[in-house]
């Protein structure tokens, strides 16, 4: 297997420059004669979709949501980076570059990071002129907040509502484009299958969501940004539609995926409820800017709280184990998400955790509220503390929030190039379905800046160079691979129809999430990853026997749209355990128990790991080969990260 | 937390566009006061499809509150009885154990059903299609810092951008207008420099694909406001109207 990364030579600054000198041009008047698919309407695909429009592409976008605009880039809540050094702190390109690599654990490619952080101030103008009303001073000029894992403040952000306006810009122009003709949009259609032809990336099969119509859509280049597979975990703060299909039935065209076991959890979540719960909401990073973390020292305090005998205020300060400030003095309550999330799992395991179900740990702001004063607390949280007093019926500003780390992100995802092309040629993967500058833990704040880089200023020119080399010529949707590929679908679907067995989608899906989340969540090892394969290979013959989809196709069939859904879930969550198995090291997100040190934190391997894993698929329960991109860092120095 | 609650439901059930929908009563059981409404309707649909019967179909998504999705018309309101929140946060504390509620999707002529509470919104995307947005292409924008907005200003934009399309404010006017949808987008554009140089077309062009969506007209009940989930005020009608007439007069 053959695989080019295609990163320029030359010194870091320079290779997007010269990279972008030598791409092949489309010449303005043949644009049009070439039609490029667009899978996904969140900021990477929406601004994909919407510059392409712009430079005179035929453009069709499809997203399986009512309206372009609810794509889940529309949660995103604290900000956006950008390396504009408008607060005169020092910042640069060269600084967010580093920052960026660094959080990801030196598990990112030099050259992908160092042309994301270059293009983010571009990223910030454009929104500007789009009329996203960031936040401002009164001065009336950009204002800027300070995020996790960075001493500057570069972060823009419009309240709390970030991602819902970068978004709605992005959608504002794909609109525009859409009136002049050159976009056309497929609302409630979902993509099931790549197509194929001569070994290049030809077309799609997609399904319309509501008469169930198996329709082929034939283009000369297909972008998939379909974003992040969270949703494997059943629980994660992904929208309830948020798939892997698009990728998965990319990947088993022969599209590599890489680094499938690099997942984020955030650690500022609200808690489980109970089995009835469907999702996990998230709460904004920056309450750890003044909320204590904490549980009881002793279990007997814990269950004086459950049985209502005592409140947590009630917990004398000396009974109280601040554990982040304990064991990090330095960083304390900000150490990175990472460490956060696995520590509040410690507690809780030692049995320590709050709330009903004993997953919860304490966020006090009790001790901010005595030295700044409610006023202040109100002007800085008021809303997130609304949002959680609005699900929990509890009152942050009297009683302590309860949190719970939850699945917030993927990094891994389809293999790209420096151009972003997966390795099948005319497939590309943008934004958080690819796996490229995330590396093994995405710093907050970077993945609306990553998602609009590659839509608005990286593939608007890699997919002239591909596409210049193209001819016109169109392949008809009756072709001999579109109707292959269509058949393949329909058999699916009535598989799935027919199987009429006792147990629904959901119960299989909660049982796979369980499976991920016990062995390939926070902390794995080799023992339960194992025992994980083979849970989740019965639970794959079982859901094949015994799940029940009632309805027919032709209908709108939200239960058959999810049974197709967490079909692929089954076959990528083995993929994820088999990346973790071979992830002997603890890196970024990932603990793995086995490769700690002595004081029990995180201990990269440098020596063996500093690799890319590449995913090859090699045909149904046929194991899954691994390849390997070899990370070479020649501008950063690769140092173990401490937060004591 | 409570467990044990039980509900019955008057839900709207309608096949699908072309046939004659009915309410029909669900008995729900077993829901946690800690459940969201949507989890509550999860149950119910776990438990419908284990009998074999069709799932109650409705729209939802990111269950947080910011997608605007989710479209329910519960016991006579747009987004159920709180203030300021969607169906999706809507929790089951908020009703009695024991009570009846009703569900129904919206009601517009220009937001057709599909099936049960599943309705067709895309009017909604016409009209920004029409004319909400700033022309600017891609790399053609100057430094973001280059033309200083009045944060009073920028405050306004953002309360106007806050708007999720959920078309709650179609759903609780009387004659089903947009006329508060169209004003947030035309008051943020409004409000900022770069989108004044469009601002009479833009205003023309969305109330025409406003009427033509076949939308109500606004008779100022304000109903609409009371019941937006983001509290999008109904002054911002007061500045389509100036933004309306203005480029009418003087085009």
């Amino acid at each position: 297997m053959v695989f080019d990364s295609k990163i320029p030579e030359g010194p870091l600054a320079e290779k997007w420059t010269k990279h972008k000198f030598n791409l092949k041009l489309v010449n303005p008047a043949n644009k049009r004669k070439y039609d490029i698919i667009v899978v996904g309407t969140g900021l990477a695909g929406a601004s994909a979709a919407a510059s392409f429009g712009e430079m005179g592409y035929n453009v069709k976008a499809f997203f399986y949501q009512d309206s372009a605009r609810r794509a889940h880039s529309i949660a995103a809540q604290g900000g956006i980076n950008a390396a504009k050094n408008y607060p005169n702190d020092n910042d640069s390109i060269f600084r967010l570059f580093y920052d960026t690599i660094k959080g990801g654990d030196y598990r990112s490619r030099e050259a992908n990071v160092y042309r994301l952080a270059e293009v983010s101030n571009n990223i910030i103008d454009q929104c500007v002129a789009q009329g996203v009303p960031f936040a401002r001073e009164y001065g009336g000029l950009l204002d800027n907040r300070s995020f996790g894992g960075a001493q500057v403040s570069r972060t823009f952000y419009a309240r709390g509502q970030t991602g819902q306006q970068l978004l709605l810009g992005a959608y504002s122009a794909l609109s525009r484009q859409v009136a002049a003709g050159k976009v056309k949009l497929y609302k409630r259609t979902e993509m099931l299958n790549l197509v194929l032809v001569e070994g290049k990336a030809r077309g799609i099969v997609a399904r319309n969501l509501i008469t169930g119509k198996i329709e082929s859509h034939s283009a000369h280049a297909v972008v998939l940004a379909t974003g992040g597979y969270g949703n494997v975990f059943f629980l994660a703060t992904y929208a309830m539609g948020c798939n892997g299909s698009a990728v998965w039935r990319a990947h088993k065209k022969g599209a590599l995926f890489a680094n499938p076991c690099f997942t984020q959890i955030h650690p500022t979540c609200i808690p489980v409820h109970g089995d009835q719960q469907s999702k996990l909401t998230l709460m904004s990073e920056s309450l750890r800017n003044d909320g204590r973390v904490w549980v009881p020292k002793e279990k007997s305090t814990v269950e004086k709280i459950r049985k209502k005998e005592i409140q947590p205020n009630d917990v004398p300060e000396d009974e109280r184990d601040y554990y982040l400030e304990r064991i990090y003095p330095s960083f304390g309550n900000l150490v990175p998400r990472d460490v956060a999330s696995r520590n509040a799992k410690n507690v809780c395991d030692e049995g320590r955790g709050v709330g009903e179900t004993g997953l919860a740990v304490y966020l006090d702001f009790r001790d901010a509220i005595k030295q700044f004063g409610i006023d202040v607390i109100k002007a800085k949280y008021g809303n997130l503390f609304q949002m959680y007093e609005k699900i929990t019926a509890d009152n942050p500003y009297n009683t302590p929030m309860m949190i719970y780390p939850a699945i917030h992100y993927t990094m891994g995802g389809l293999w790209v190039d420096y151009n972003l092309m997966t390795n099948i040629p005319g497939l590309y993967a943008t934004g958080e379905c690819n796996f490229s500058d995330h590396g093994a833990n995405r710093l907050g704040a970077s993945a609306l800046m990553q998602g609009l880089a590659d839509g608005y200023f990286i593939i608007p020119y890699t997919i002239g160079d591909y596409l210049a080399g193209m001819p016109y010529d169109k392949v008809p949707e009756d072709h001999p691979e579109f109707k292959k590929s269509e058949e393949e679908v329909k058999h699916r679907i009535n598989k799935l129809l027919n199987i009429n067995g006792n147990r629904t989608v959901d119960e299989f899906h909660k049982e796979l999430g369980r499976i991920l989340w016990e062995n390939c969540g926070m902390a794995r090892n080799e023992t339960g990853l194992k025992e994980a394969k083979k849970e989740i290979r019965e639970l794959r013959e079982a859901y094949w026997k015994d799940v029940k989809v009632l309805g027919i196709n032709e209908e709108l069939n939200m239960t058959l749209e999810k049974a197709l859904r967490v079909a692929d879930f089954m076959e990528l969550g083995e993929v994820m355990i088999d990346d973790a198995l071979d992830r002997r090291e603890s890196c970024g997100g990932h603990f793995r128990e086995e490769s700690q040190t002595e004081e029990g934190e995180a201990k990269r391997n440098d020596e063996h790991f500093s690799y890319v894993s590449v995913w090859e698929y090699k045909g149904d329960n046929k194991p899954e080969v691994l390849h390997k991109e070899n990370l070479k860092f020649e501008n950063v120095k690769l140092t173990q990260r401490s937060y004591k | 937390m409570e467990k044990g609650r039980s509900y019955t439901l008057k839900v709207w059930r309608q096949k699908n566009a072309a046939s004659r929908g009915e309410f029909k009563t669900y008995q729900v059981n077993d829901v946690s006061s800690g459940s969201s409404f949507l989890e509550m309707l999860d149950i119910l649909n776990e438990e419908l499809t284990k009998k074999g019967e069709d799932p109650i179909h409705f729209d939802h998504d990111c269950r947080e509150g910011i997608c605007g999705t989710c479209s329910l018309f519960i016991n006579g309101r747009p987004h159920g009885p709180e203030e300021e929140i969607t169906v999706c946060q809507l929790h089951m504390r908020t009703f009695q154990d024991g009570q009846t509620i009703t569900i129904e999707p919206w009601r517009a002529r220009a937001f057709p059903v599909i099936k049960d509470l599943v309705v067709d919104r895309s009017a909604f995307d016409r009209i920004i299609q029409a004319g909400g947005f700033i022309s600017v292409n891609t790399g053609a924008a100057p430094d973001a810092n280059a033309i200083p907005i009045a944060r009073e200003n920028a405050e306004v934009a953002m309360d106007a951008a806050a708007c999720i399309g959920c078309g709650a404010c179609v759903a609780a006017c009387k004659n089903a207008s947009a006329m508060l949808f169209v004003a947030a987008k035309i008051s943020q554009l409004a409000m900022l420099p770069q989108g004044k140089v469009e601002r009479k077309r833009r205003a023309q062009k969305m109330v025409e694909q406003m009427d033509k969506e076949g939308f109500g007209s606004c008779t100022n009940t304000y109903a609409c406001s009371a019941e937006c989930p983001k509290g999008i005020e109904f002054t911002h009608i007061a500045r389509l109207n100036r933004e309306y007439l203005t480029s009418k007069f003087t085009s």
